[in-house]
């Protein structure tokens, strides 16, 4: 295999073009958390009962696929799989910048973002969210030294440790994020030991769709060339992580079956849950998972690039649908707070509780993905991050 | 977190008034209406003392279905009764709310309030990322309101569904009860009423008695000794959090 040479992108028309279009999108977010806030969250469709809405559902996603998006880079250094290592920088600046939008979201949905400088002042360190917020910003530290040792030709042999810490610190992040769940002790949909495990499975499902996406966008616009070897190896593995996240899926519908105590919100998802049921079965599973598993695996749309690229849309459809489902219908679904009885109250205790999205709320959350892909842009211009050829002579290391 | 600020968060609430008054809580958002302070009895040098757990007995066979006048006098006496006319039904704050009960093997029924249950060992306090949410020493969960800032996680972990967010700009506050857009409140004991030595107006407004205020610590006081004669629970017993609110007739 040849050395592989890195270099910046053009910054020609089609740069600027694309950054203008995520300007758009980044401004709607603004707009829209600027019209949340200034007349209070009353005009969204969040209420006392489903208090984490729409832009919970996008950070969540956006935090737990940045550190997916780091797995190719670990494949790369840390288990040592050389087809992977040119897509190392690409790899660990998706991550960051996913993880940037992310937070991005989290943080301009929150009631008063302008106190962010309390929540950096004050610690709660029994908090998981307070570990969380170090566990992002070191992730960010460790990746932009990570990407420092790979860029910076002397520092390459340091490559491989910082890759490992930073492969570990990612399994911490997303188990970091799984266990915001875990700590909600009266919330039976989030009552599950397999929650951590299928958080990090999620991540490497929808880390790398968005990464496929990102490099075939890439080396489209660029012109560069993408060798059908590389192509092959990542949609198989992201066949295997799209099995992986159903297995999981499955395991943890069982278990909650299998539970009798949690067989009110099990049957609520599953068949009774309207929005909810709806999106499990045909977003998530069908469209989110069997779909793209039967594009993925069968030979006449699985050498396709167009045909993959759908997939891996669907991949991240489909992980919209699990969180949104997850999360608010987690919410929807009454506590048990007086177990064995009917309950009512002014407060909505008993009943399903209702919530249906508004626009500036999607349009915040779809401006995390707009802010992670200007910073991917930007960093591709100025960084040497992407190989100049991906062709198959140069990755593949059986091809003459 | 500095000595100082920590005598400054225990005289929050009792001296919530002084603190806030015309205070800018963000651009173009004041307070209104805190100037004219009452000064609470408990000194404002001298902390909350853990010497003192308050507590609440709540007889739900003595509490009346359809009765909502302490839900009524929490509503008035802390301001959030009609504060918020832009919230829908579901967004609206409720520090306190009447709970009918049926059950569903021998369908019988109770009528309870619930509210904050003030958790010796409280979930919000443990995941609030800012120490907003907070437990006085002697037991009062509150929420510093001008360090809280609404990420909401607290109300994901309170197993009884206690906490508000406030979704709207709020004008004609309580003097003694700072409320602000953007974050999180609940039932404060009527903190302010209890540093004066007086009771919750819940307590007072029930026409049937059925709220009984008191220091759980205090062997000879009401409720202590009400605790030891008759049964109570806590609700969900189970969490292990151990409520200052118990009931009886559960
Ligand atoms: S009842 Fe809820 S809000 Fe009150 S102390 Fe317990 S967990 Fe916190
Ligand atoms: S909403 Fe406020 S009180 Fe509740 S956890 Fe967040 S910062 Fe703490």
């Amino acid at each position: 295999m040849k050395k592989t040479l890195y270099t910046q992108i053009e910054g020609g028309k089609g740069f600027w073009a694309l950054l203008a279009g995520f300007g758009v999108v980044i401004l709607a977010g603004l707009a829209s958390m600027y019209y949340m806030e200034h007349n209070g969250h009353w005009v969204t469709g969040m209420n006392n009962s489903v208090v984490w809405g729409t832009p919970h559902v996008f950070a969540i996603f956006l935090i737990v696929a940045a550190s997916g998006a780091l797995n190719v880079a670990s494949i790369g250094s840390v288990f040592g799989k050389k087809m992977y290592k040119p897509l190392a920088p690409l790899s660990g600046i998706l991550a960051v910048a996913l993880l940037v939008g992310g937070l991005a979201v989290l943080v301009l949905d929150l009631g008063r973002p302008d106190r962010l400088i309390v929540a950096m002042t004050n610690y709660n360190f029994k908090s998981i969210f307070a570990w969380n917020i170090i566990l992002y910003t070191g992730f960010m530290a460790i990746v932009a030294i990570y990407l420092w040792m790979m860029l910076e030709k002397r520092f390459n042999k340091y490559s491989t440790s910082v890759g490992t810490f930073a492969f570990v610190w990612r399994l911490l992040l997303t188990t970091g994020t799984g266990s915001i769940f875990g700590f909600l002790v009266a919330r039976e949909a989030y009552d599950a030991a397999l929650m951590a495990p299928m958080f990090v499975v999620m991540s490497f499902s929808f880390g790398l769709a968005i990464f496929m996406l990102v490099l075939f966008a890439s080396y489209r616009m660029t012109g560069r060339p993408l060798g059908d070897y590389v192509v092959r190896r990542l949609k198989n593995l992201l066949g295997v992580f799209v099995a992986g996240v159903l297995y999981f899926v499955l395991v943890y519908h069982l278990a909650n079956l299998y539970a009798t105590e949690h067989h009110g919100v099990e049957s609520f998802i599953l068949t009774s849950g309207g929005i909810y049921t709806m999106l499990f079965w045909v977003g998530q599973i069908l469209l989110g998972s069997l779909v793209p598993l039967a594009i993925l695996y069968n030979p006449a749309t699985g050498n396709s690039r167009g045909w993959i690229s759908i997939a891996s849309v669907l991949v991240i459809f489909g992980g919209l649908s699990q969180l949104y489902v997850l999360l608010i219908g987690g919410q929807a679904y009454p506590m048990k707070t007086f177990p064995g009885y009917e309950v009512t109250s002014s407060f909505g205790d008993g009943m399903i509780a209702s919530y249906s999205p508004t626009l500036p709320e999607v349009l915040l959350g779809i401006s995390g993905f707009a802010i992670a892909l200007v910073a991917v842009t930007i960093a591709v211009r100025h960084l040497r991050a992407l190989p100049a050829s991906l062709a198959d002579g140069e990755t593949d290391p059986h091809a003459a | 977190m500095s000595e100082d600020t920590n005598l400054k968060r225990r005289e929050f609430i009792g001296n919530g008034a002084k603190l806030a008054a015309g205070l800018t809580i963000a651009p173009g958002v004041v307070v209104y209406g805190l100037s004219e302070a009452s000064v609470p009895d408990r000194p404002a040098e001298e902390p909350a003392s853990s010497e003192r757990r308050w507590g609440m007995l709540v007889d739900s066979n003595k509490c009346a279905t359809g009765c909502d006048k302490c839900v009524t006098a929490c509503g008035e006496e802390n301001g959030w009764d009609d504060s918020e006319p832009n919230s829908s039904p579901e967004q609206k704050a409720q520090w306190i709310r009447k709970v009918e009960l049926r059950h569903k093997g021998t369908g019988k029924s109770h009528s309870l309030p619930m509210m904050c249950q003030h958790c010796e060992n409280p979930p919000c306090v443990d995941v609030c990322p800012t120490n907003a949410s907070m437990k006085r020493a002697d037991g009062i969960v509150l929420v510093d309101r001008h360090r809280c800032i609404g990420c909401r996680y607290c109300m994901m972990a309170c197993p009884y569904k206690a906490r508000s967010f406030i979704h709207e700009t709020l004008t004609d506050q309580e003097p003694h009860m700072p409320r602000g857009k953007g974050t999180v409140e609940s039932c404060t004991m009527c903190v302010h009423r209890v540093d004066e030595g007086r009771e919750p107006a819940c307590v007072e407004e029930c026409p049937e008695q059925a709220i009984l205020f008191g220091d759980l610590n205090d062997p000879d006081s009401a409720i202590a000794q009400a605790l030891t004669r008759y049964d109570s629970t806590a609700v969900r017993e189970d969490l292990g959090l151990n409520p200052g609110v118990r009931y009886r007739g559960i």
